[in-house]
């Protein structure tokens, strides 16, 4: 069984900040009582008049950036992914977009990351929220090298941004040697001409595993990681559409205005091929991140699963797996029936993450972390 | 993107009214208070008429609270900011946020009498492509500091900017003009408990206290009295004026502070003010004036 190490991407956007800011006094923090869960502890203890914790108010704490911006401040707008936008949705979209403020916006702890915090925690809306506004660019790093690089662009570019940084565990998916994150660039991990599996975010290392469960049988996937859903790496998109047979998409957020429907958007416009939207499309259910995950079909086989049915293989050759043979839109695939089957063997399940830092968080009475902390 | 670049062309600095502006300021610095009155008074009566005109041409505006702005806006860009209209993003000007931004044309029009952009562009108000939209654009309009339109904005920028500009060591000021009715957005006293816990001394709302709001007086909708001891309780130095003597205006924004505090001026106005047929009258919210109603009111305000 292998087992990856994996990571929480807050701390190197945590790490980053710090360096960011050394080189920039421009450069400020700006959050909701959340120094803890935004792990700006570091930043600030080295600048502490730069970190303006404006307490449980987001309304407020959007605004103050779009006025620091004015100032001619740099600010990092820090909360839990969920509070932020859905709280301040309307400050992001006239005093940060509209008024193209130079205001980094960061969601922290995105998609089901509060696990058994339950769906008022969950931050799945978001990239359908943010999508849809304009002059907003909406960046989902995959891995903490992605993290880095995409914070750096967002420090070094003039104007807003929303940043969707990761707190459940993720393995290393950026290739070695090249530049980890290129805005509005999707990345082909993987070739193949088959399927395509366009994934983000936390799907990414899961969408790579799908196509190693796929090769074991005889279909090549390509995998693309788009980190920037918007704008969106049209062209990527398109090739897949044309050189592959069909398009999975999967991300830790509704499909419906998130990822799944912004490449939809592309290959219905260019090229239409069979597609399959993964992502929760319901409140979730009580449970940890991992479980979460399965339940949805965000997991490796789950990917796999609705790869092979989006082909027309149907899943007898995948044997004893547990992988259901009928149904193929969402939820009533539910990923319990996946446990303990033959891909299970593969290291590829959902339990190398049950045990992350969010479950001993959520469960260790540390709940008040999850985004107001204290 | 640049900044101040639309579909409808370019706003740009208008030369001879940055000149008659600076005039204009260098005369209020060494007159004493009747003249300063009278110069303030002609150049609000200026604005009252273009704002009528162009709410006339355009079909569209908010008659009932660009008038009763005018005079915040006339006293403060007239007599208190420090700004440089040929340079709006000079870093150390002092900013003005208008928080209700339906009043844009009162906006717009006064941003003309210092020169940000030639007064005839006020023509092409709410006209196809143009950059004058029906609440300000920060993209679009020089002078604007961030875009408004939606109620309850304007503080927690305001806020952002006071202690943005005091991290940099800047003596610019920050002055947030804020309606009455949009104080029922909570968001403002989020950024009221900021203000006063961070001591933004620099920072001033001037709120347009008008007592009406799109459908009907505040006082009925939700009200909001005690106005004065709600920002008192919430940390703020708190003074009432007359929101249309522009002088009580101007000492109550520019008084010295005893302490390390926001300051909240409440500028008791008049909706629709100068024009009787309008005065205090809720439906001229946002009515436009027909050609008739359009001549009375220039007759009135001449």
């Amino acid at each position: 069984m292998i087992v990856e190490e994996t990571h929480d991407c807050r701390d190197a956007f945590a790490a980053e900040l710090v360096r960011l800011a050394r080189a920039d006094s421009r450069i400020v923090a700006v959050c909701n009582d959340s120094v803890g869960s935004s792990k700006l502890a570091a930043f600030a203890q080295e600048f502490p008049d730069r970190l303006i914790n404006v307490g449980i108010a987001e309304q407020d704490m959007v605004g103050i950036g779009a006025g620091l911006a004015n100032a001619g401040l740099v600010p990092f707008v820090c909360g839990a992914a969920t509070f932020l936008t859905a709280r301040a949705l309307e400050q992001i979209k006239a005093d940060v977009a509209y008024s193209l403020a130079n205001v980094k916006l960061c969601g922290m702890s995105p998609g089901l990351a509060y696990g058994a915090l339950g769906p008022t925690h969950h931050s799945t809306e978001d990239l359908s929220w943010l999508r849809a506004i304009a002059d907003l660019p909406v960046v989902v790093p995959a891995d903490p090298a992605q993290t880095s690089a995409a914070i750096r662009w967002a420090a070094e570019t003039t104007g807003p941004v929303f940043l969707r940084i990761g707190r459940f565990p993720v393995p290393d998916v950026s290739p070695p040697g090249g530049p980890a994150f290129a805005y509005g660039r999707a990345a082909r991990l993987r070739d193949g001409e088959d399927a395509t599996l366009v994934a983000t975010g936390t799907m990414v290392s899961r969408a790579l595993q799908a196509a190693a469960l796929l090769a074991e049988r005889g279909v090549e996937a390509r995998v693309v990681n788009v980190s920037t859903i918007s704008p969106l790496d049209r062209e990527e998109i398109i090739a897949a559409a044309r050189q592959t047979r069909a398009v999975v998409t999967a991300e830790e957020a509704v499909p419906t205005g998130g990822l799944g429907a912004a490449v939809a958007e592309v290959v219905l416009e260019t090229r239409p091929v069979p597609m399959r939207l993964l992502g929760p499309r319901t409140f979730a259910p009580t449970g940890e991140t991992a479980f979460l995950l399965e339940h949805f079909g965000l997991t490796a086989e789950g990917i796999a699963r609705s790869t092979l049915d989006v082909l027309g293989l149907g899943h007898g050759d995948l044997g004893n797996t547990g992988l259901g043979t009928t149904g193929v839109e969402g939820g009533d695939l539910g990923g319990r029936g996946l446990e303990g089957g033959d891909l299970g063997t593969t290291g590829l399940g959902g339990g190398d993450h049950s045990g992350g830092d969010l479950g001993g968080a959520g469960h260790g009475g540390g709940l008040a972390g999850a985004g107001h902390d204290g | 993107m640049t900044l101040t670049q639309t579909a409808g062309g370019l706003l740009l600095p208008d030369h001879d009214a940055i000149g008659e502006w600076r005039r204009l300021r260098d005369r209020l610095a060494h007159a004493d208070r009747a003249a300063s009155a009278a110069a303030l008074a002609a150049l609000a009566g200026g604005i009252r008429r273009t704002v009528i005109s162009t709410i006339h041409a355009a079909g569209l505006g908010h008659t009932g609270g660009d008038l009763s702005v005018t005079d915040i806006l006339t006293t403060l860009y007239g007599a208190v900011l420090r700004i440089d209209p040929a340079r709006p993003d000079w870093p150390e000007r002092d900013r003005l946020i208008l928080s209700k931004g339906h009043c844009s044309v009162a906006l717009y029009t006064t941003l003309t009498t210092c020169g940000f952009f030639p007064a005839d562009r006020l023509a092409t108000f709410a006209a196809p492509l143009s950059p004058l939209n029906g609440h300000p654009s920060r993209k679009a309009v020089p002078g604007v500091e961030t875009s408004s339109g939606p109620l309850g904005h304007g503080l927690p920028v305001g806020v952002g900017v006071a202690v943005g500009l005091r991290l940099r060591g800047s003596p610019a000021r920050t002055v947030v003009v804020l309606g009455d009715g949009e104080l029922q957005e909570g968001s403002n006293w989020e950024a009221a408990m900021t203000a006063a816990h961070r001591g933004l001394s620099s920072l001033t709302a001037v709120i347009d206290r008008n007592g009406l709001q799109q459908g009907a007086r505040t006082g009925d909708t939700n009200d909001l009295e005690p106005l004065a001891d709600k920002w008192r309780a919430f940390g703020w130095e708190v003074a009432e004026v007359d929101g249309h003597d522009h002088l009580a205006l101007l000492d109550a924004v520019t008084a010295p502070r005893a302490e390390p505090r926001p300051r909240c001026v409440i500028a008791r106005t008049v909706k629709g003010r100068g024009v009787s047929f309008m005065e205090d009258r809720v439906e001229w919210h946002h009515k436009v004036p027909d050609a008739e109603q359009t001549r009375m009111a220039l007759e009135e305000l001449r």
